[in-house]
């Protein structure tokens, strides 16, 4: 296995005090935690930092750590010294997710040196082992983990699978990692933001307790064309200066198809057309919007600049920034 | 590290839910699926972590509802307090705070 230098991913020198320490962790925890952070690999860094901490944070810990000597690098092959107090391995590994409880989510190496060492920090050994499986029966942890989804997947709902690398137990207690397979539907309608629950997907239970669910974010990926807000889709359609003066009708494309679409004579660049119902599918579905942005070709030619002078011509009182001149008189007379 | 692996099965095919869609949850349904007690959930309330839930103080807590995304926000509240310690005060700050990010990242994207 390998080694982790937890003062290097708390970011503290070895001689650090317990109050650099809990400082430390504090402004890691707020940078990487899954709730907060924007940092692509939030997840995994807030894991290793707990685990860092976990250990730091404990006197105890932290002494048999520093045992382990100085001379150790990060990812240097480790195995604990002869004599060291170590089971078999164990990991709970959940690919990309985190959760809820109160961080059993350690790497091989922590499990190696710290199995069957107390959680609590007070030293005596008898009440550190509370935790024992035998004893009670708990609830498994809520899982999180995050799905993206396009936005075709909404309109039309979709099947996804999911590998999950879970922990059982056999009936003597030892550790197992199952690989798994589910299989769950992406409901129609499913929005940005939402959550999906996965009822009793989530971490084991102990003794007679059920396992806990997992609960997926729903992201949806941005798409090139089309963006959502709420139950309401937008799409920019482009249109030449005719198409918009003299109206017509363009063939635009949409999720569910491409459409007809009129343009009303004496549109402008901003207007909304909408068709109703046809946003994301629901009790009440969103509407789908086209906002016109006018296109103009640059001249090529004598008889495109023709055209352009005609136009010029025609629109001798047309003042495209009579508006600005409104608002700046305005101010001037403040 | 070599764990035990078992041989993989074939999918399970699982229900999924809207969490948002499942709507009418009680107090006590909230208080299980958080595993705690009431007086937290309802302390919760009174910080301003669940918004829309705070015009129910006014009744008894028992003819409380909650939904779905009321859970949710819960459960990130108490995330926040156990990680970074703050109070729910503070949780329901940033809460307030992630969701204006959010709006102004969609003008930012729409733009």
């Amino acid at each position: 296995m390998e080694f982790k230098d937890y003062y290097l991913v708390m970011g503290v020198e070895r001689s650090a005090t317990p109050e650099d320490i809990k400082r430390a962790h504090r402004k890691l925890a707020r940078k990487y935690h899954p709730d907060v952070s924007k940092e692509k690999d939030a997840e995994a860094r807030f894991k290793e930092l707990r685990e860092a901490y976990d250990v730091l944070k404990d006197p105890e810990k932290r002494a048999s750590y520093d045992r382990l000597g100085a001379n150790y690098k990060a990812g240097q092959e480790f195995s604990p010294p002869p004599g060291w107090a170590s089971r078999e391995p164990q990991s709970r590994d959940f690919s990309g997710s985190f959760q809820d409880g109160d961080g059993q989510d350690h790497s091989a190496f922590f499990d190696a040196l710290f199995r069957g060492m107390g959680r609590g920090s007070s030293g005596d050994g008898g009440a550190g082992q509370q935790r024992s499986h035998e004893a009670f029966d708990m609830h498994g942890q809520d899982q999180h983990a995050k799905i993206q989804i396009e936005i075709e997947d909404s309109y039309r709902g979709a099947t996804r699978n999911l590998q999950l690398r879970v922990q059982v137990q056999d009936s003597h207690g030892q550790a197992h990692l199952q690989e798994r397979t589910i299989e769950f539907v992406i409901p129609k309608g499913i929005r940005a933001g939402q959550h999906i629950r996965l009822a009793a997907q989530g971490g084991p239970g102990m003794g007679q307790g059920s396992p806990g669910d997992l609960y997926l974010d729903v992201e949806m990926l941005p798409h090139p064309l089309y963006r959502t807000e709420s139950y309401d889709v937008t799409m920019d359609l482009p249109i030449a200066p005719w198409e918009a003066a003299l109206g017509g009708e363009v063939v635009a494309p949409t999720p569910t198809g491409q459409v007809e679409v009129k343009i009303p004579a004496g549109s402008v660049t901003g207007r909304k057309l909408r068709l109703k119902g046809r946003g994301l599918p629901g009790k009440v579905p969103g509407d789908f919007y086209f906002v016109l942005k006018i296109v103009q070709p640059v001249p090529d030619g004598d008889a495109e600049r023709a055209a352009y002078a005609a136009l010029q011509a025609a629109f001798k009182t047309f003042n495209p920034r009579a508006q600005v001149e409104a608002l700046e008189k305005e101010l001037e007379n403040q | 590290m070599t764990p035990n692996f078992t041989l993989a099965q074939p999918p399970q095919t699982v229900t999924s839910a809207v969490m948002e869609e499942l709507t009418e949850l009680t107090l006590e349904d909230l208080c299980r699926a958080c595993a705690v007690q009431a007086d937290i959930i309802i302390e919760l309330v009174n910080e301003g972590v669940m918004e829309s839930a705070a015009a129910q103080l006014e009744i008894p807590p028992e003819h409380w509802r909650f939904t779905g995304l009321h859970l949710y926000r819960a459960k990130i509240a108490m995330r926040l307090h156990r990680d970074l310690g703050v109070n729910f005060a503070g949780a329901a700050l940033a809460l307030q705070l992630m969701d204006e990010i959010d709006t102004l990242r969609a003008h930012i994207r729409d733009a």
